[in-house]
């Protein structure tokens, strides 16, 4: 059966950003066009283009219209966007995620397990048994948006969201589950945490993941955490990162 | 009154959740800096509502561009817009609001503080960059860059200098979901005065007023990239403009997109001011704004 054609649209946003739709809602292959388009307009090296925002389904180009005109750069993108089939994606990670799961640490766990008819070890089995894809990064720095969480663990948001919480938190909401790299406020339903720091503006490189990357959760007990903490404040800690096949 | 240090932004990382930050006006943080010889993206003081008191351990140069706040170098009316010549003991100090909102403080040399990841603005949510993460305190002591030789004495030309006030029409482009938003919708965001209400903050600017309503496919979509004067609507119908410390991505409908070159008046505006909505086509926002930048650029 033939594949179909890849169909790109290319849509304005404002007067100094285009938006690249790959296609409609949350897929790999979707996402894999978005990278690979990110991949190739940085090839390029278009003059006048000063950011990038990827997500699920889109590419957002960010330029300086003074140095390049809108109708100039769509011929641009459009040249670059039929020319995508060649693109060679860099090498995507799969990383190993320690979590301390429940206690203190995952505070609603019982309410997750509670809600889908579980017991918290199977939540712990079930969130730790999936490989998960960075399909983006946003909301705040260093936020992984995942995708393939097991539909037996999706938890609606907290009734009364939390002013704080901490670093590091794992947390799940509806479908999605996700870490929590600063301390912010949020109404997740928190189910762990982990001693890596996603974002440290003073180490290289300063986000420990990157669209395309798996992530995959590991238990740790609470001294394990602990021991694991004190490596990576030391910049000593190793972490697994092996190439995604 | 906050104050903190910023420059044009961090560009490059939005693909990893951080905000670009930056000065919200732009603009007045290029002519700022044009004034007293710097890099259009050395680093500044961006103030609002209220100026601080600054008192001066060196000679040097400074303007104020953006807000009028009254400013006085030892108890004597300044103007703003000018490069203005300081000298050791000096002290700089304003009076009182009397437009816009946000006024940009540059010093030759610029504000020497340390470049994180590529730029010196502050980004309060993550306290990165800037002067130690944070707004600016009393007691707080600046370092300054070299300047680069002897200071012009220069102006800005009246031609260049936004008027500032309420009640203003902004020009915006139509966005990627404005066929997500019933006809009785789009007529009200297009024809309706709206409010800036107090949850307005440098991540954005919460409008009050008619509602922007959607059709049944509702406000939500998956999250998708924000630029710089993006106008998103969320389920209230109540529309919110995402200014500089706006996230890189979110999940609602985006109606319009506010023109580079308006901007600058949208970062002057404060809680109480109305506006209005204008939509023209993006040949010419980008005319207008090269426009505008070529007379910026036969200034330095």
């Amino acid at each position: 059966m033939e594949k179909d054609k890849l169909t790109l649209q290319y849509i304005p946003s404002g007067d100094s950003a285009f938006i690249i739709k790959a296609g409609e809602g949350i897929s790999e292959e979707v996402n894999t066009t978005v990278r690979k388009l990110l991949v190739s307009l940085e090839n390029w090296k278009i003059e006048g283009i000063t950011d990038f925002i990827p997500s699920y389904n889109e590419l957002m180009v960010c330029y300086d219209p003074t140095v390049t005109g809108y109708r100039h750069l769509l011929d641009i993108l459009r040249a670059c966007g039929n020319d995508i089939g060649a693109v060679e994606l860099p090498d995507a990670f799969t990383i190993d995620v320690p979590v301390v799961y429940g206690g203190e640490s995952g505070p609603d766990i019982q309410d997750v397990a509670d809600h889908n008819y579980l017991l918290p070890d199977d939540v712990i089995k079930i969130h730790s048994s999936v490989i998960y894809l960075v399909y983006m990064l946003g909301f705040t720095p260093g936020f992984c948006y995942l995708g393939g969480m097991d539909k037996r663990l999706a938890t609606p948001r907290r009734q009364a969201p939390r002013l704080k919480i901490p670093a590091g938190s794992v947390g799940i909401a509806g479908n999605q589950s996700g870490i929590y790299p600063i301390e912010s406020p949020g109404g997740w339903h928190l189910i762990g945490k982990t001693p890596l720091q996603l974002f440290n503006p003073d180490r290289q490189p300063e986000f420990l993941f990157s669209a395309g990357d798996r992530i995959r959760f590991f238990p740790v007990t609470e001294d394990e955490f602990m021991t694991i903490s004190e490596e990576v404040k030391k910049g000593i800690y190793n972490l697994k990162r092996i190439k995604t096949v | 009154m906050l104050t903190t240090v910023q420059d044009k932004g961090r560009y490059g990382y939005q693909r990893y959740g951080m905000p670009i930050a930056g000065a919200m006006d732009v603009f007045s943080l290029r002519l700022a800096n044009l004034l007293v010889g710097n890099d259009e993206n050395a680093a500044c003081l961006e103030t609002t509502f209220t100026g601080p008191e600054i008192h001066f351990t060196a000679d040097g140069a400074v303007a104020l561009t953006g807000a009028d706040m009254g400013p006085a170098v030892n108890g004597i009316p300044v103007p703003i817009n000018k490069t203005l010549k300081v000298t050791r003991g000096d002290t700089l100090s304003f009076s009182g609001l009397r437009n816009g909102f946000r006024t940009y403080i540059s010093f030759a040399g610029g504000i020497d503080v340390p470049s994180v990841m590529g730029s010196r603005s502050t980004y309060l949510r993550a306290n990165l960059g800037g002067f130690a993460g944070r707004a600016m305190v009393a007691g707080d002591e600046l370092q300054l860059g070299e300047t680069k030789g002897g200071i012009r004495e220069a102006s800005i030309p009246e031609g260049l200098i936004p008027r500032y006030q309420s009640g203003q029409t902004i020009r915006i482009i139509s966005g990627p979901e404005v066929s997500r938003f019933t006809m009785d919708g789009i007529h009200s965001f297009l024809t309706s005065e709206y409010r800036i209400t107090e949850k307005s903050d440098r991540m954005g600017y919460r409008l009050s007023g008619k509602s922007v309503t959607h059709t049944e496919a509702g406000a939500d979509i998956i999250s998708s990239g924000i630029s710089r004067g993006t106008v998103q609507v969320p389920g209230n119908g109540q529309p919110i403009i995402l200014m500089a410390d706006r996230q890189s991505s979110g999940g609602y409908t985006r109606i319009a997109c506010v023109i580079s070159a308006d901007l600058t008046l949208v970062a002057q505006m404060k809680p109480g001011d109305t506006i209005r909505f204008l939509e023209v086509t993006i040949d010419k926002a980008q005319e207008i704004f090269a426009e505008r930048d070529l007379l910026l650029r036969k200034l330095s």
